[in-house]
């Protein structure tokens, strides 16, 4: 037994490998296939499929009431990404210029709210935003800056907000890993060079953070695009996500093939956008 | 890059922001004096902007924690303090009752996982053989896909596999639980990926030279692995079994799915107790799970004390 392992090394790694395989096999890739085979099945009357084909499912997500969320979650995704991104890549910037000893306490400040329950760091905005006895309302209000309370909470604006802070560190962390391993003599032979602030940026830093960038984009638009907490708390039922479409068909309108269908719809664009990501950068251990 | 990476870096940490400003060695020329107070005034810049970023990061928690402690039932108005939300906290029962929940399934499925993430992480970073390609995609992918994606796959899966959301009778601490097969196997699915993308980083780090050695020394594979393997990996397969901790106490979207009625974990009872309406019990309770989140980042960092990894391959 032992000796016809080691001639074939390749059993000993499937051996290592068998347990774990197994465990994805069975509670994952077969969860997933069955939710592809779901897509295209009628719905039963409570929950659960009747075995007829049909496309029917996806044309349904073109109807404008799906269609309209499909698309905000696409956007508010983008934006989310784009903010983490314009607050993050400075604070990375800043964390990778300080003194090493410094710089160790930065981090460990910014692993602690990404170690933090991301439902309670929703729920502090949520004690925040909300439009009548929100802390920000309440204080503006008798303060006397403003007579009637702002529209903070229950819309986009809340969400993305929510959302920003909850993947900033996110963004942050592989910027930061790209920072990190900037070569500063290039920045500074561009300066004895006579290249001004903005070229410098455009020229050495922005092309050297480009993996970081990259990777923090899509650590951000994933759990994005998928939000489910966020928008049930700061949303406030009004404004809603793909991610809380889906989980209606399960939980309310029982229409498992549909539900289905629109997180296949989901999975493939979150799959072309780390396909995009695997193009783009081919240091993929950077992040991981 | 021409410069190796142990070059770039020791550069980049004797010399920070100020190496921008190398005219500032020659302070003769007025041209030169105004790049020097430019870069300065960026660097007074960059560090205010260090300083509100941190503050938006840390203000709302802090608001949280504050509020946790007041004396009315209102989370913006300050009515003096008082430990009343923490008394009432400890009494509710179902919170307790999903405390032990939360424990017992973050332990399981830690314990489960943390195995199975290493073997994997071995074979994957030692080995090469046919299909390599197609397992890394499979570890991979738990952790990308949205969480309320796997969350509905395991629901179906459940539904219909016949396994169902039947609970594991258990007595932890001399407490009764009842966690469904379905949410430990849910988690241990997800943290299989995390375990093994840690431990990989750590195996990838390793001196291989000290298990070539202890072969020379005639000793086997079982003894290589136990005495020498096993050992430097170590920091590696904490920090892994550390996150995975983390994780499963943490998640809440895949135990809402897959726990059927009835069963509650610490974040479940909270979404719960959020939609009923914001008390400041609910910020005690938030804050309890903060300092355990605190707690654990802080015995993480210990334990990483002797690896040399960068802080990344811990948090990712």
């Amino acid at each position: 037994m032992e000796r016809t392992l080691r001639r074939f090394p390749a059993l000993q790694a499937w051996l290592l490998l068998l347990p774990a395989t197994a465990w994805l096999v069975i509670f994952f890739v077969a969860p997933l296939v069955i939710v592809l085979i779901y897509a295209f099945l009628e719905r039963g009357t409570y929950g659960g499929v009747i075995w007829i084909f049909t496309v029917e499912n996806f044309q349904r997500v073109f109807d404008p009431l799906y269609l309209d969320t499909f698309l905000r979650s696409v956007y508010i995704a983008i934006i989310t990404t784009f903010f983490c991104l314009l607050i993050g890549f400075p604070l990375a910037f800043y964390i990778a210029t300080r003194p090493q000893r410094k710089r160790n306490a930065l981090l460990l400040a910014l692993m602690i709210p990404f170690w933090t329950n991301f439902l309670i760091r929703t729920y502090a905005w949520l004690t925040l935003l909300r439009t009548n006895t929100g802390l920000i309302n309440v204080s503006l209000m008798s303060l006397g800056l403003i007579n009637k309370p702002l529209p903070l909470f229950g819309n986009d604006f809340a969400i993305i907000l929510g959302l920003v802070y909850g993947w900033l560190p996110d963004m942050v962390l592989p910027l930061y890993a790209a920072l990190e391993r900037l070569d500063w003599s290039l920045i500074e032979a561009a300066g004895d060079l006579y290249a001004s602030a903005p070229k410098v940026f455009l020229r050495i830093i922005w092309p050297l953070a480009l993996p970081g960038v990259v990777a923090g984009s899509m650590l951000v638009f994933i759990p994005s695009l998928g939000a489910f907490v966020t928008p049930a708390i700061l949303g406030a039922g009004k404004s809603l996500m793909i991610g809380n479409v889906i989980s209606n068909q399960f939980l309310a309108a029982h229409d498992w093939p549909f539900g289905a269908a629109l997180s296949t719809l989901m999975m493939a664009l979150m799959l072309f956008g780390t396909l995009v990501y695997f193009r783009s950068t081919s240091q993929k251990g950077a992040i991981l | 890059m021409t410069t190796s990476a142990g070059q770039s870096k020791s550069v980049g940490e004797t010399q920070p922001l100020d190496a921008v400003s190398a005219p500032a060695m020659l302070p003769e020329s007025s041209a030169s004096r105004r790049a020097h107070w430019l870069a300065r005034i960026a660097s007074f810049s960059l560090s205010g902007y260090g300083f509100l970023g941190y503050l938006f990061l840390y203000l709302p928690i802090l608001i949280l924690v504050f509020f946790s402690f007041n004396a009315s039932r209102s989370t913006a108005q300050w009515a003096g303090f008082s430990t009343e939300w923490y008394v009432e906290m400890v009494n509710d029962d179902q919170i307790i009752l999903s405390l032990w929940n939360s424990l017992f399934l973050a332990v399981v499925s830690t314990a489960i996982a943390t195995v199975l993430g290493t073997l994997a992480a071995m074979a994957m970073e030692r080995y090469f053989f046919t299909g390599k390609l197609m397992m890394d995609a499979l570890l991979y992918l738990p952790i990308i896909i949205p969480d309320i994606a796997m969350a509905i796959m395991l629901l179906i899966f459940f539904n219909i596999s016949g396994i169902g959301f039947e609970p594991w009778k258990v007595h932890f601490f001399g407490v009764e639980l009842a966690v469904p097969y379905s949410v430990i196997i849910g988690h241990v699915a997800f943290n299989i990926s995390f375990v093994a993308v840690v431990v990989r980083a750590r195996l990838s780090q390793m001196d291989r030279t000290l298990e070539e050695a202890a072969h020379d020394l005639y000793a086997d594979n079982w003894q290589t692995f136990r005495r020498v393997t096993l050992p430097m990996l170590m920091p590696g397969i904490i920090g892994g079994a550390l996150l995975a901790f983390t994780l499963s106490l943490d998640d809440f979207v895949i135990t809402f799915f897959t726990s059927g009625a009835g069963f509650n974990t610490l974040p479940v009872r909270v979404f719960a107790m959020i939609k009923k309406g914001v008390t400041p019990k609910i910020n005690a309770v938030s804050t309890v799970m903060l300092a355990a989140s605190l707690l654990l980042v802080i015995i993480s960092l210990f334990m990483r004390r002797g690896g040399e990894e960068t802080s990344i391959d811990i948090g990712i």
